[in-house]
């Protein structure tokens, strides 16, 4: 039987999930391996050096560079705070002194007699990292951070913006096929990751920034109400970063397309739980997609049998696979492969390539470049 | 690393180690003449599970030696070298020299500083992008951002060498040191792990480099070498290029996954790819004396190349990445870049502006996929053109004269008087342009490669337009430094795939107007007539074949000789032909909707972009 690979994301109801949380620069790891966490605890904290501000004293006070270590009152590894004199000219027959105050607080950092320059190191920046997952620590990498595992629900969305977010998930939808509106927002969702349909307008992420709401999921949106919301046109999807007041994920695509059904009811089974959320996004070297993260409770896992299991959407493509066209001019359409010619085929845009042949649910058959699929379902 | 005599290399692999894929070539001697006779690739392998690079470089010289049935790689998974010929119902093995390139993991990045950004750090600039990196930023003196603000700046990348200039020989040391003053307190940490000090280079003021290395502490590692700017009327980028070659194969690719093992491996050193590029165009412009445009359009960046006589007669090489300008994940960047109302221009038929917007955006977000209609096709070309166009914009800015040159002028100048910094890039003057990219080198027609490529550049009077056939440039720049005649034969025979030919008017009028005559000879083409502005017309003119051209410009229009002045050239012909382009330069689409429209479709069916 013919069969190829083809990406595609992961959406999974029972998984197990490794999350490797680590500090930018070397820190304190505060947990230890075997350390039950919650999502929102800190793990590992460390302070990034402070902002460095150079002054230039000889342009200051009109003085040779050379002149200036010997005029200085502060000297390397000194504090500062603001207003301190940091040097004094010998003026005139010991008269029109001139002098310095500093216009930052920090730590003398150098005095350079070449240029003149003194630099001044404000205070350490603390950066904190959390576990992100409600779990286990498995490893713990000394100075760096931690590896958290956790049997979870997870979704990874298309393309998101915001970083990492908390709260319960509360559905806003009925179907996946309807629109998220601005009105299916409550104010009791304040906090909450809400989980919409289909596209959602820009006036609903607007809303959903003024109630509160922690995270806002949905099948697509529109590019226009993205450059809306952002306030500028995203030239590059690297994402993460962006402070909205929200963060925002859609699992399928731009336009008018509603969420598939399996990541749909897959949410709607864990209404309620607490989930973690991260938009970040980079299509590049090492991709990265947006994640929702539902952590599986014991209950759960007793119902299910114990074990929990991991399953992985991309893979090989072979007849009878579910999959959804991913590019116009069927963007969006859901069917079975019902064949994989080998030979490569004329496109309409003159093109030869591999393709593969979709039994759509309407019960259409349609014939679309390998290219243009993603496998979704297990 | 062996030397080896040129006239006993028979059988040659050359590798190019990409970000996804690690693509190998065998070149071998038959008949007297070089030929790249069989090519495979495999997936690169720097990344978990492998992180080994010889791993794919196994596999697609395995694939290689397949098809050639020659085995090139013995048991213990290594390259067998010298060639043996077939003996005893074995069949030949190895080669004789094994070569490569490498821009797996992002490529070589670098941070660049300098004191003025328009000369030291402009010079800076120059030798790190010609040496085949990405610039991450240029810090100056005068780059309008506050002292602090530089500094955040440096923390927040994370280069894999800082390369710094600066003053010129006896000149300012202050200033110099003062960047010094930035990058030190910064701590820039290297892109790949801790283990190693953030390789510096200092080509700056050699009266600077003892205070620059106080400045700095142990975390870097500081190498001086000759100043790049020694005077400011002359560059001196040879021994930074130098340099940063030397650290790109200690420091960077040491610590890339196999890479020890590979430099092991090769009889020349690795080079990143984009220089391996830059060299053979400078190959080929010295071997036939001609100026070279060379582009390489991939997903997320465009690489632009050129080599073009300086104002002394001598060839100078320029090349720029465009970081954001790309055909897939830069697609968007591209649209808001040049509004989607020039892209359309290209475009002749209606699209709807929001449904297009989505469509930019999912390819965006899904960079693997590709057009399937026809629809989507025009617009992923038109895209292109607009891509090209303003990669070619930064292309020219960049590639100038030295600039902060004192010019030594005489009564007879004041009339003809040149500022200093004036771009080099004359497509006037430009004889050869050769595209790379999948836009350009999988476009279902050629002749949609040749359309690009003059909507995008605009060539002025005779320019031959040529593909890389399979992205083999690479291989050729490294092998050019160990076999220049072996890199230039195959160049010639096997790399290029030559379009055709474009002969274009400068100037503008009005549609209808005489733009200029023509009378073309030769074995199989054979016409004359007149071309009005606004024309684009295509004639067939086979690979192999030439005929000669006599152009006779109307008042107003220059084809290389001067306003009005008659041309005479021999052309060479190609898989697309000779295109005789009236529309004028600069080319500019008519602005009403409605009758760019028509007119880009009376382009298109000129050129017979979309006929099957």
């Amino acid at each position: 039987m013919a069969t190829a690979y083809t990406p595609g994301l992961q959406v999974t109801d029972r998984m197990r999930y490794r999350a490797r949380r680590v500090l930018p620069i070397a820190g304190d790891v505060l947990v230890s391996v075997g350390d039950s966490v919650a999502a929102q605890d800190v793990v590992a904290r460390t302070e990034l050096p402070g902002d460095a501000t150079p002054i230039n004293l000889a342009n200051q006070l009109s003085l040779t560079p050379a002149d200036v270590p010997g005029c200085m009152l502060k000297y390397e590894g000194d504090r500062v705070e603001v207003g301190d004199v940091l040097a004094r000219t010998k003026g005139i027959f010991g008269m029109f002194k001139g002098e310095y105050a500093s216009k930052v607080a920090g730590v003398i950092e150098s005095v350079s007699h070449v240029t003149g320059q003194v630099i001044v190191r404000g205070a350490s920046i603390p950066v904190e990292v959390r576990a992100f997952a409600t779990g286990e620590v498995v490893e713990v990498m000394p100075g760096e951070g931690v590896i958290v595992e956790a049997d979870v629900s997870f979704v990874q969305g298309i393309f998101g913006i915001g970083g990492e977010a908390f709260g319960p998930i509360v559905m806003a939808c009925h179907d996946h096929t309807q629109e998220f509106t601005s009105d299916l927002l409550r104010d009791d969702m304040r906090g909450a990751v809400v989980i919409g349909g289909a596209r959602m307008p820009g006036e609903t992420i607007r809303k959903a920034i003024d109630t509160g709401v922690s995270a806002i999921v949905s099948g697509g949106m529109d590019d226009a109400d993205l450059k809306g919301v952002l306030g500028y046109d995203l030239g590059v999807a690297i994402t993460g970063t962006e402070r909205i007041g929200l963060t925002v994920i859609i699992t399928e695509g731009f336009g008018e397309i509603a969420m598939a059904q399996q990541t749909f009811e897959l949410l709607a089974s864990r209404a309620g739980s607490e989930a973690a959320v991260n938009g970040a996004t980079q299509i590049r070297a090492g991709v990265l997609r947006p994640e929702i993260v539902i952590p599986v409770n014991a209950d759960d896992k007793a119902s299910s049998g114990g074990a929990a299991t991991s399953t992985h959407v991309a893979g090989v493509l072979e007849v009878g696979t579910s999959v959804r066209i991913i590019r116009d001019p069927y963007f969006g359409v859901i069917g079975n492969v019902a064949g994989l010619p080998s030979e490569p085929t004329v496109l309409g845009s003159g093109s030869k390539a591999r393709v593969l042949e979709v039994a759509c649910e309407s019960g259409e058959k349609l014939t679309v470049p390998r290219a243009n699929v993603e496998i979704i379902g297990g | 690393m062996t030397k080896l005599n040129p006239d006993q290399i028979n059988v040659i692999l050359a590798t190019d180690c990409g970000s996804t894929t690690t693509k190998a070539i065998l070149i071998q001697k038959i008949d007297g003449q070089y030929r790249q006779t069989f090519r495979g690739e495999a997936p690169t392998t720097v990344e978990q599970p492998v992180a080994d690079v010889t791993v794919g470089v196994v596999n697609a010289a395995t694939e290689v030696g397949e098809l050639a049935g020659r085995r090139l790689v013995d048991e213990s998974g290594k390259i067998i070298r010298p060639a043996k010929p077939a003996s005893d119902g074995q069949p030949p093995e190895g080669c004789d020299i094994y070569i490569s390139t490498s821009s797996a993991g992002g490529g070589l990045q670098m941070l660049v500083t300098g004191v003025v950004r328009e000369m030291t750090a402009a010079s800076a600039k120059r030798a790190a992008l010609g040496a085949g990196a990405i610039v991450m930023d240029t810090i100056a003196s005068n780059d309008r951002r506050k002292p602090h603000e530089q500094i955040q700046r440096i923390r927040e990348l994370r280069p894999d060498m800082i390369l710094m200039a600066g003053g010129t020989d006896g000149g300012t040391v202050e200033h110099v040191v003062q960047i010094a003053e930035l990058i030190a307190p910064a701590k820039p940490q290297p892109r790949f792990g801790s283990g190693y000090r953030m390789p510096v280079i200092y080509a700056g003021n050699k009266e600077a480099a003892k205070y620059v290395d106080e400045t700095f502490d142990e975390s870097v590692e500081l190498t001086v070498v000759e100043n790049i700017r020694p005077v400011l009327e002359r560059e001196n980028l040879g021994p930074a290029r130098d340099q940063i070659h030397d650290v790109f194969l200690e420091h960077v690719m040491a610590h890339a996954p196999g890479y020890d093992k590979l430099i092991d491996w090769t009889d020349a050193p690795i080079m990143p790819t984009p220089g391996a590029v830059g060299d053979i165009l400078q190959e080929i412009a010295k071997a036939r004396g001609i100026n070279v445009v060379g582009v390489d359009i991939g997903g997320a960046t465009t690489d632009m190349f050129s080599v073009f006589d300086g104002p002394d007669g001598e060839p100078v090489f320029n090349r720029t990445v465009s970081a954001n300008l790309g055909m897939s994940y830069s697609i968007s960047n591209v649209c808001a870049e040049a509004g989607m109302p020039s892209v359309l221009r290209w475009v002749h038929f209606d699209m709807d502006e929001r449904e297009l917007r989505n469509r930019v955006k999912n390819k965006m977000i899904r960079p693997t996929t590709i057009p399937q209609t026809l629809e989507a096709l025009v617009f992923e070309q038109a895209v292109s053109r607009e891509a090209l166009r303003l990669a070619y914009i930064q292309h020219r800015e960049f590639a100038t004269t030295l600039k902060g040159v004192q010019q030594q002028r005489t009564v007879g100048d004041t009339f003809a008087q040149q500022k200093s910094g004036q771009s080099i890039v004359d497509n006037m003057k430009l004889d050869l342009m050769v595209a790379s990219g999948g836009v350009l080198s999988h476009a279902p027609r050629m002749e949609q490669t040749a359309s690009m490529l003059i909507d995008a550049f605009e060539p002025e009077g005779i320019t031959e337009l040529a593909k890389d056939s399979i992205f083999m440039m690479p291989h050729l720049g490294v092998l050019a430094s160990v076999h220049p005649q072996a890199a230039l034969e195959v160049f010639e025979k096997d790399c290029l795939i030559y379009l055709g030919t474009c002969v274009a008017a400068k100037g503008r009028s009005k549609p209808g107007k005489r733009c200029f005559t023509y009378e073309i000879t030769g074995s199989t083409l054979n016409e004359r007539g007149e071309m009005s502005f606004g024309e684009v017309r295509l004639f067939p003119l086979g690979l192999g074949e030439t005929a000669r051209i006599v152009v006779e410009p109307a008042r107003g229009f220059d084809l290389g000789n001067g306003p009005g002045k008659r041309v005479e050239r021999e052309v060479r012909g190609g898989t697309v032909g000779l295109i005789l382009d009236a529309r004028g330069r600069p080319l500019i689409p008519p602005e009403d909707r409605a009758e760019c429209r028509r007119t880009v479709k009376e382009w298109s069916e000129s050129l017979k972009l979309y006929e099957g």
